[in-house]
């Protein structure tokens, strides 16, 4: 069985060899001069306005926790709706068992307030 | 693509967990109704759902039912475990109460995430899919990391919680590399499918390597060493509820899923581990005990004791067959009277802001309170496993199945370790007994909690005269996955 996935191992080593092979040239036959301009922060070419080192409110990751709510949701009732004929009455149930559990996720973030952003 | 209809399954045999997962949605609710109300009555509906459940698990082990859930078995074996995490969640629901509004943290989510933790053990035990065992594994991990960093702004707290799931997320992580490895040596996750693929196959590095990881992965959950080294700073960190409910439910929770594992999928390879759990057995008893025997601090005591008794209960494991899986089982059984029973008294003397903990605070407990004191006599007395406490039933039937199996070596071990276990768990009760009492203990005295320590001393002292009853229940669940 294991000899099955030699391929696997074949890529990898290639992989392997090429990344360090490219990575090697770069270093090579690229120029190493340093300036102010790219000892900078790099922001999509744009200076920095602000100091990059602030906090950051602790909201943003309560909004990230609750996307991740929809997110799952949504993975999840996409293939479930393709397949909603085949599925029939017990796919419909179980659906309405999951999204009735995530519904008391998001009753119980909306509850303690964290939809709120004042 | 054929797509097979899955068909409606059998919600009967299923009942323990709908009652679990359906209890804690109704705690999250209801404690959004009344944000600011007591917590008393959350505390109570958690424990009544518990409570329910356990009595549908006992039903199911007195009957089995057929189900045609794919991936998860519906047999007394499981049944069994699902009655101690039901029993081990009432007990600590009962020790908390108090406790949590005591300290400050009097929050209706802490009942709610502790049925969740539950639900993922149940889900542990049924499992016979690994991808099932793993989620139950998680569900139960993901709650535990919550309630160990349930003290917020406790520092102790946080860097327990941190503590905890960066070397628990690591050690699923292993876990996971062996079940991708049994994946891809055998095509499959299910764990009689792999038992036949491996059966036929020749032994190779890989394999081993694959029975290893995973054995790695629920070594770390039961605190086996050389992966015990979360275990102290955690037990001593956490709520000490938590840490009651953290040694008892997780560790008997990961040894049902390490035996199902083990004796279906890689019943052929017993040769091969047995081995690797003789050497983690006599590690985690010998280390255990012989750090826990400088601890000052009660909890740190008690997570070393836990990490011994992990040594104990592989024992049973390694002496395999009926025997020793049913006297597992019975030990652990036990284990959950007497550990959540030891913390309970450990949250009796709890001072607010974690001091209580150290064993000096229990100097002289027989003069303030002589009820408290004999309740941790009981349990230190079990703990130690001496008769006629249900601790030495335990010990007795374990030790016997390696002594029966050929095992005579390292029941000697086991043996010698108990011994120098008495030193540290009689050190408690001298200090009890023998030592004048320093500023006067106040105790955090609740109904809930008497009930739940009288409870657990009434069990231990009921085992141990009459092991039969529960020996029998444990020998009819072992022959269902045998």
């Amino acid at each position: 069985m294991p000899e099955s996935y030699f391929p696997i191992l074949l890529l990898l080593l290639i992989v392997g060899a090429l990344a360090s092979l490219i990575l090697y040239l770069s270093r090579i036959i690229g120029p190493h001069e340093m300036t102010d301009a790219k000892a900078q922060p790099f922001e999509s070419g744009i200076p920095a306005a602000t100091p990059h080192h602030g906090s950051l409110s602790i909201r943003f990751y309560i909004i990230a926790m609750i996307f991740i709510l929809f997110d799952i949701e949504v993975v999840f009732l996409y293939p479930w709706a393709v397949l909603f004929r085949r599925l029939g009455l017990f796919g419909f149930v179980e659906v309405v068992i999951f999204l009735g559990i995530l519904t008391v996720g998001l009753a119980y973030a909306w509850r303690k307030g964290g939809l709120e952003w004042e | 693509m054929t797509l097979s209809m899955p068909p409606i399954p059998n919600l009967h045999a299923i009942a323990p967990e709908i009652i679990v997962l359906l209890t804690s949605l109704l705690v999250l609710l209801i404690d959004l109704i009344q944000l600011r109300g007591k917590k008393g009555g959350l505390a109570f509906l958690g424990a009544a759902g518990l409570a329910l459940a356990g009595i549908f698990s006992y039903k199911l082990l007195q009957h089995p039912l057929a189900t045609d859930i794919p991936g998860f078995a519906v047999d007394a074996y499981a049944q069994f475990f699902k009655i101690i995490f039901c029993l081990a969640g009432l007990m600590v629901i009962g020790i908390s109460v108090r406790y949590l509004t005591l300290e400050g943290f009097s929050l209706g989510e802490y009942y709610s995430i502790i049925l969740l933790a539950i639900l993922g053990q149940m889900i542990m035990a049924s499992g016979t899919h690994l991808l099932v065992i793993y989620v139950g594994l998680e569900l139960m991990a993901i709650s535990l990391y919550i309630l160990a960093g349930f003290f917020k702004h406790h520092p102790k707290s946080n860097e327990a919680a941190v503590k905890y799931f960066l070397l628990g997320s690591f050690s699923s992580g292993i876990f996971l590399y062996g079940i991708m490895m049994a994946y891809g040596l055998t095509g499959s996750l299910d764990l009689s499918v792999i038992a036949g693929k491996v059966a036929g196959a020749e032994l190779t590095g890989l394999l081993l390597l694959a029975v290893i990881m995973m054995g790695a992965g629920f070594a770390f959950k039961i605190a086996a060493v050389p992966f015990h080294f979360w275990t102290p700073d955690v037990y001593e960190g956490s709520p000490t509820s938590v840490t009651a409910f953290m040694s008892v439910g997780p560790k008997a929770a990961a040894f049902a899923a390490l035996i199902r594992v083990f004796s279906s999928a890689f019943g052929t390879l017993r040769v091969e581990w047995t081995t690797l759990f003789i050497c983690l057995s006599i590690a985690t008893m010998v280390t255990g005990n012989l750090v826990a025997l400088r601890q000052t601090n009660i909890k740190r005591m008690l997570a070393y004791s836990s990490i011994a008794h992990a040594g104990y209960l592989m024992v049973g494991f390694v002496a395999g067959g009926e025997l020793g899986i049913s006297s597992m089982l019975l030990y652990l059984r036990i284990y959950a009277f007497m550990n959540i029973g030891a913390f309970g008294v450990v949250i009796l003397l709890n001072r607010v802001g974690g001091i209580g903990d150290r064993i000096d605070d229990f100097a002289g407990l027989s003069k303030v309170s002589r009820a408290s004191a004999f309740v941790m006599l009981v349990f230190m007395l079990s703990l130690a496993g001496i008769p006629p406490t249900a601790g030495f039933a335990g010990k007795f039937y374990i030790f016997m199945a390696a002594v029966k199996n050929g095992y005579v070596w390292l029941a000697v071990i086991g043996v010698l370790n108990s011994a120098v276990s008495a030193y540290y768990y009689l050190r408690v009760i001298m200090r009890m007994y023998m030592v004048e009492p320093g500023d006067e203990p106040v105790l955090n005295v609740s109904t809930a909690l008497s009930a739940i320590l009288l409870i657990a001393v009434v069990g231990i002292i009921a085992i141990g005269i009459f092991p039969g009853f529960c020996l029998d229940l444990a020998r009819t669940s072992v022959t269902s996955i045998l």
